[in-house]
């Protein structure tokens, strides 16, 4: 009776009772959820136009704040360190393709998968031979005051990671929705060879699009480094947009986005009211059980194409 | 076959040289798949390869548009010498095709998968797509339009709207005829485009290729295994076995040859 009580009613109670907190606690997880879905939105890139999901978008994010952070040691100016490391990022996604997708053409999803786990592996070792391994503060002048809203205080540096998200977000699907190139992404990613045959350049659309998630792993590694620093568990960290992903679907930057958002909001609520009653620490575990319970009734995520097969 | 008209009028209708299979041989690791392959296909014709299964067939249709890449021998096509030729190029060179095991992109709409076909065509820069205006906004209906041709032409305005994945078969491979028309081709290659059709589906089928030919004047590859489409339908016959060219000639020269009725058409001493 005691739990059922603290389980369904206490919760509730106290939200009711303290408004403020509550937007608080909403307001962190959705910037938290905001940082998941940049992340997620690399996955998304790749998965729309290869079909594969690409196990090293998390260590892309370690890639990008390791070189970004490492250039900026070197007295780098923070421009010109962004700069640079955009470089880097479209020559790894020239590299990627020359020497990994080109010769899977056409072959099993899974296989390109594998790729990716080894190419996961190779990033990070290459980071750590680079860089080394030590945790390093990233710091290029994202306003880290607080604000006070009514009772609540808010980041400004969640804020601002909000803004630039959902800049990225309208400019990508844009890009996605508007263009030939979004038509030529899904054609590629149904089925290579008809694409090849109909004059996509698969090469080119490999490029660009490993480029973009490139651009995006960055962006996400700016913002989780200027938080947690830069650091190895970026990369696991960053595997917080697999349920995001499921929950969201695969194939939609928009479900990227609310699947973030959902995620974020959701964990921290669940760690703050009803935490205590597991034992705390449900945060790390919440958004897996969510993503499972989703994959029971939907498994094509809230807005992800449904799949349709012919038996 | 009663359906299907007997071709007419070719003095007229077939033109010089369009393509040259140059001596070309393939191979997979030690697998011979193509030895020394010659022949050439004529500005408006319909030419088959035929063959019993793992004759070459498909990879010399694979070699033709740059899927794969001869050892040895080359490609003419319009003039110029390709050795190899690569996919991008076929295709912007108006080298469209179809597959023998379908591939459409099935998540997509039939509109939309013909529309794919467009996309070699289109013109207007990304921005201006992105926007929807200016020459996007034009383009889009222009294309559009075509593609609405396509579908008249091929009788399937009724699954325009329809996910392909979810279409019978049949219709699939009619959406991918279509897919390829789409990008106005000099030179359509069809891989088996009537397999595993009952006979009113080959008939429409076949209407179609003769109405492409006819109609837009498209030069026409065709690989196929019913010997009578292909004796209807074929002005020259090349005939493969075993990677090696067994015969080359009219459909009454090929039906004639003491060689192809060994290999291929034994059954059919007569």
């Amino acid at each position: 009776m005691e739990f059922l009580h603290a389980f369904f009613i206490a919760p509730f109670v106290e939200m009711v009772d303290q408004p403020w907190f509550l937007f608080e606690v909403l307001v962190g997880g959705l910037s938290a959820g905001v940082m998941y879905s940049l992340v997620a939105l690399g996955f998304v890139l790749i998965f729309k136009a290869s079909g594969v999901f690409n196990y090293a978008q998390g260590v892309m994010v370690l890639f990008a704040a390791l070189n970004l952070v490492g250039l900026m040691e070197w007295g780098v100016p923070v421009w010109l360190a962004l700069i640079l490391t955009v470089i880097i990022m479209i020559g790894l996604a020239f590299a990627v393709e020359r020497l990994v997708l080109r010769k899977l053409v056409n072959q099993e999803p899974i296989i390109l998968f594998m790729a990716t786990i080894g190419l996961a592996f190779f990033l990070e070792g290459f980071g750590e031979t680079i860089w080394g391994s030590d945790v390093r503060p990233l710091d290029i002048g994202i306003p880290d005051d607080v604000w006070f809203v009514g009772d609540a205080m808010l980041q400004q540096s969640d804020i601002f990671a909000a803004v630039v998200a959902s800049f990225l977000v309208t400019v990508l699907a844009l890009f996605f929705h508007y263009t030939r190139i979004g038509r030529a992404l899904r054609a590629v990613a149904d089925d290579h060879q008809a694409a090849l045959s109909i004059g996509i350049p698969l090469n080119h659309i490999w490029i660009i699009v490993w480029a973009v998630a490139g651009f995006v792993a960055l962006v996400a590694g700016v913002m989780w480094g200027a938080r947690l620093g830069v650091q190895f568990s970026l990369a696991i960290i960053a595997l917080k947009a697999l349920p995001v992903l499921i929950l969201g679907g695969f194939t939609s930057i928009p479900g990227a986005i609310i699947g973030g958002l959902i995620i974020g909001a959701g964990e921290k609520v669940a760690e703050v009211y009803w935490g205590s009653l597991f034992g705390g620490a449900i945060e790390e575990w919440f958004a897996y059980v969510v993503a499972l319970v989703f994959l029971f009734f939907r498994p094509q995520g809230l807005f992800g194409d449904k799949i349709i097969e012919r038996v | 076959m009663s359906g299907v008209a007997p071709v007419s009028g070719q003095a007229e209708r077939i033109g010089g040289e369009l393509l040259r299979v140059d001596n070309v041989s393939l191979s997979f690791g030690g697998v011979k798949a193509l030895s020394e392959i010659s022949f050439d296909i004529k500005k408006g014709e319909i030419r088959s390869i035929i063959g019993p299964n793992g004759a070459g067939k498909s990879s010399m249709l694979n070699v033709v548009n740059g899927f794969y890449q001869a050892q040895e021998g080359s490609i003419h096509y319009k003039g110029v010498t390709y050795a190899p030729m690569r996919p991008y190029i076929a295709a912007s060179n108006g080298i469209a095709r179809t597959f023998q095991n379908i591939a459409l992109f099935r998540g997509m709409s039939t509109l939309d998968n013909i529309m794919t076909g467009r996309v070699l065509k289109m013109k207007a820069s990304l921005l201006e797509q992105a926007l929807y205006m200016f020459r996007g906004k034009s383009e889009e209906l222009e294309h559009r339009e075509h593609v609405e041709k396509v579908i008249d032409f091929l009788e399937i305005q009724a699954i325009r709207r329809t996910p392909v994945g979810r279409l019978p078969y049949g219709l699939q491979k009619r959406v991918e005829l279509g897919r390829a028309l789409a990008a106005e081709p000099d030179l359509l290659l069809l891989d088996e485009p009537m397999a595993g059709m009952n006979v009113e589906e080959k008939e429409d089928m076949s209407r179609f290729i003769i109405d492409v030919n006819e109609q837009f004047g498209t030069t026409i590859a065709l690989i196929e295994h019913d010997m009578s489409v292909v004796m209807d339908l074929s002005d020259r016959v090349v005939v493969l076995d075993y990677g090696k060219k067994l015969a080359d000639g009219t459909p009454d020269e090929v039906r004639g040859n003491q060689d192809v009725i060994d290999a291929y058409l034994g059954v059919t001493h007569d």
